[in-house]
């Protein structure tokens, strides 16, 4: 058995300490690195054909920071996403994970060294039940990997950490549902949960207030500030309100470029940035009444 | 962080009353079966039922678990088979010193050895490339059964006797008499089903319905769904190959049938009208199968006809089988709302019964005309005489048809009401007791 499994089956059966096991598991990972960034890009290219998409992205985030990445329709964003997260492979440049490449590496492998996402389009079991979705996002990081000696009912630490999980992210009322049958909102809300259930030090969120309503939006942000207190996190989002309430840092990008990377303040009043993108965002959210 | 107070926690239950009552009365049934059923035909039927289950089941753990479609698993139960009727042929030479009720763990094992070595192939692709490889696999596997007769027998096969052991028998079983291969099949049977139940509730056996649900979110949560797919293929090639090494003690002849892509087809078939996504429906299509391959063959000559019939009204009225329908009624009965479809079943089934015949007295007439026009026109169907070149057959057969239709479709219509009114009160209820 794995270090990682051990020390979440000799860890108090209780429920705190069930739920901090997954993330103290992938934090001890994360302890024996030297790097000051958590995730980091350098001069990373992606082409698709002919057309570059990435033109040489730079990057450094700091463990524990909360980066927004924006930036016009077809600057790049999702496809960021996709190389950071394995889905697809950079054509040039390195990306690190706690001073680790990991480009090249396909997603499990990246998932199994901290980093989880979410996806724009809520992307789930679907005929699974709302408690089997979070459960099957937590037995790897546990330690049962593939085993199929042990009946899951049994595994006292992984079903806690998956009510734990529920509760967190307000479902527990719906866990025997098929995740087919919940609302859009609770979709969207357990797609937040299988990326969190494994305790991954590094969360990736794609767009995850899209299409909701502004008050599910504005409860939406607190449960993401909750769900992903103390990590890591990185999410694209188009909403400034979103925006501006989930980060620490904002970065630009256009063209396949970051053109700034700062405080939200400085990226507002950065004239490059009003230019190409924040003006004429500002502006159609203003005149929408956002 | 938010921790919960309320510990609605998922309750390991080894004592669950209803799991007991289920398990003991599947065993009960096995137990019992060729008590009730004494003839040796009943008793060889019993037995190929008890096989079609191990078979089927396995089978399922890759359609139904993990949303593989193969089109040659019949690989690895014939392989068990060709490989445990020489295993058995050299406990016959006394140059294998195991039991005969071991046999079929022979069988297994080769299962198990074919799946690990040709699954690590076909499992890295999913959906139509992996159907296609498996398909390509079972058509290779059954042409290699012609070329190399020393190992498969040739045409004829390759023959054993079950009745090695000492004379009389260890313990007076000697598995002569069928009586007593059924009740070594009923054995594996039980073990066999009740091992493939419990892998559906491991760590592997979630993530495989994981990886049939939504491939791509298991590689984000950390599980190489590759991985998963290749060890619930081998797991599934032991359990074919048990049924496979059963088949060969049952029948003391293994040919090049039973590796062909008309067997991995008959898996397909009547696990899909069994009923894939729940673990009972291929129980259910074990018994079909049989039911089909034996009964309905020797009934009548069209019986292939007849099954594509029935295969496509399940595709388009209840894909999910026979089990999914049963487990729509067991909701109705649950909210007691059983009791108002009774009435719209029988009718039914009784306009469905009478379509069918007309549609079976024509097709039986084609049939007659076509294969048995030597014999005369005439024929017998349901105790009724027909004559296959005469108006007044067809006339007949074409008026019953048109009546069990419009019949059908009337009832079709007054269910079809009914049901939707029953669904949304359903509904209605599930969303006043959340409430509540």
């Amino acid at each position: 058995m794995s270090t990682q499994a051990t020390t979440a089956r000799t860890a108090s059966p209780g429920l705190a300490a069930a739920g901090a096991s997954a993330a103290t598991a992938r934090s001890a990972a994360v302890a024996g690195s030297s790097s000051a960034y958590a995730v980091e890009l350098k001069d990373v290219r992606k082409s698709f054909g002919k057309t570059e998409i990435i033109r040489g992205a730079n990057l450094a985030v700091k463990p524990g920071e909360r980066v927004a990445i924006i930036g016009p329709n077809g600057a790049g964003k999702s496809t960021l996403f996709n190389l950071i997260s394995g889905r697809f492979g950079s054509t040039s440049g390195e990306i690190l994970l706690h001073g680790e490449r990991i480009d090249g590496l396909t997603p499990f492998q990246i998932n199994r060294r901290g980093l989880s996402r979410s996806f724009q389009v809520s992307n789930l079991f679907v005929r699974l039940s709302v408690f089997e979705n979070i459960r099957c996002a937590v037995l790897w990081s546990m330690g049962y990997k593939y085993s199929f000696w042990q009946f899951l009912a049994g595994l006292r630490d992984a079903n806690d950490r998956a009510e734990e999980v529920l509760a967190m992210i307000k479902l527990d009322r719906r866990r025997d549902h098929l995740a087919m049958n919940l609302t859009y909102a609770e979709q969207r809300a357990l797609e937040i949960g299988i990326t969190i259930a494994g305790g991954s030090s590094v969360i990736l969120l794609d767009e995850p207030t899209a299409g909701m309503s502004k008050s599910e939006t504005k409860r939406f942000i607190q449960l993401i500030l909750d769900v992903t207190q103390g990590k890591t996190l990185l999410t694209v989002e188009h909403d400034m309100g979103v925006v501006f309430g989930l980060a620490d840092k904002i970065a630009v990008l256009v063209y396949g470029e970051v053109i700034a990377f700062d405080l939200p303040e400085a990226v507002r009043a950065n004239p490059r940035v009003q230019e190409a993108y924040l003006g004429s965002v500002l502006a159609d959210q203003q005149a929408a009444g956002h | 962080m938010h921790i919960q107070e309320k510990r609605p926690h998922f309750h390991f239950r080894p004592f669950n009353i209803g799991r007991w009552v289920i398990w003991g009365g599947f065993a009960l049934m096995l137990a019992v079966a060729p008590l009730l059923w004494t003839s040796s035909f009943a008793q060889t039927m019993l037995s190929q039922v008890g096989i079609g289950i191990i078979a089927c089941l396995a089978y399922n753990i890759l359609l139904g678990q993990g949303g593989m479609l193969s089109f040659g698993h019949a690989v690895y139960s014939g392989m068990g088979s060709f490989l445990a009727i020489h295993a058995l042929n050299m406990v016959s030479a006394g140059a294998l010193p195991i039991p005969v009720s071991l046999i079929p763990l022979v069988g297994g094992l080769a299962g198990l050895f074919f799946a690990a070595l040709l699954g690590y192939v076909t499992t890295k692709k999913s959906g139509t490339t992996f159907a296609m490889i498996t398909l390509g696999i079972g058509v290779l596997v059954m042409n290699m059964s012609l070329m190399l007769p020393e190992f498969f027998g040739g045409e004829g096969g390759v023959t054993g006797n079950r009745m090695v052991g000492p004379k009389g028998g260890t313990l007076g079983i000697t598995f002569g008499p069928q009586i007593q291969v059924y009740y070594l099949i009923a054995i594996y049977c039980f073990i066999c089903t009740a091992a493939m139940f419990a892998v559906t509730r491991t760590p592997l056996g979630r993530m495989l319905n994981a990886v049939r649900d939504n491939p791509e979110r298991v590689e984000f949560i950390g599980y190489s769904t590759q991985n998963v797919r290749y060890l619930a293929f081998i797991i599934s090639g032991f359990f074919a190959g048990i049924a496979g090494g059963l088949g060969a003690l049952n029948f003391e002849i293994v040919t090049a049938e039973v590796v062909g892509p008309a067997r991995s087809a008959a898996y397909l078939l009547f696990v899909f009208l069994g009923g894939a996504t729940f673990f009972f429906g291929p129980i259910i299509g074990a018994v079909l199968m049989v039911v089909a391959l034996v009964l309905l063959s020797e009934l009548t000559k069209a019986w292939l006809l007849y099954l594509g019939i029935v295969f496509l009204f399940m595709v388009m009225y209840a894909p999910g089988g026979i089990a999914s329908l049963i487990m729509m009624n067991l909701r109705l009965a649950a909210f007691g709302k059983l009791k108002r479809v009774w009435t719209s079943y029988l009718a039914l089934g009784g306009s469905g019964l009478v379509a069918l015949a007309g549609v079976a007295a024509m097709i039986e007439m084609v049939y007659h005309r076509q294969l048995n026009a030597a014999l005369g026109p005439e024929l017998q169907f349901m105790g009724a005489t027909l004559n296959s070149q005469g108006l007044d057959s067809w006339l007949g057969a074409v008026f019953v048809t048109g009546v069990g239709v419009a019949m059908f479709e009337l009832s079709r219509r007054t269910f079809s009401r009914e049901w939707g009114t029953i669904q949304e009160e359903i509904e209605k209820e599930i969303k006043r007791r959340e409430a509540a």
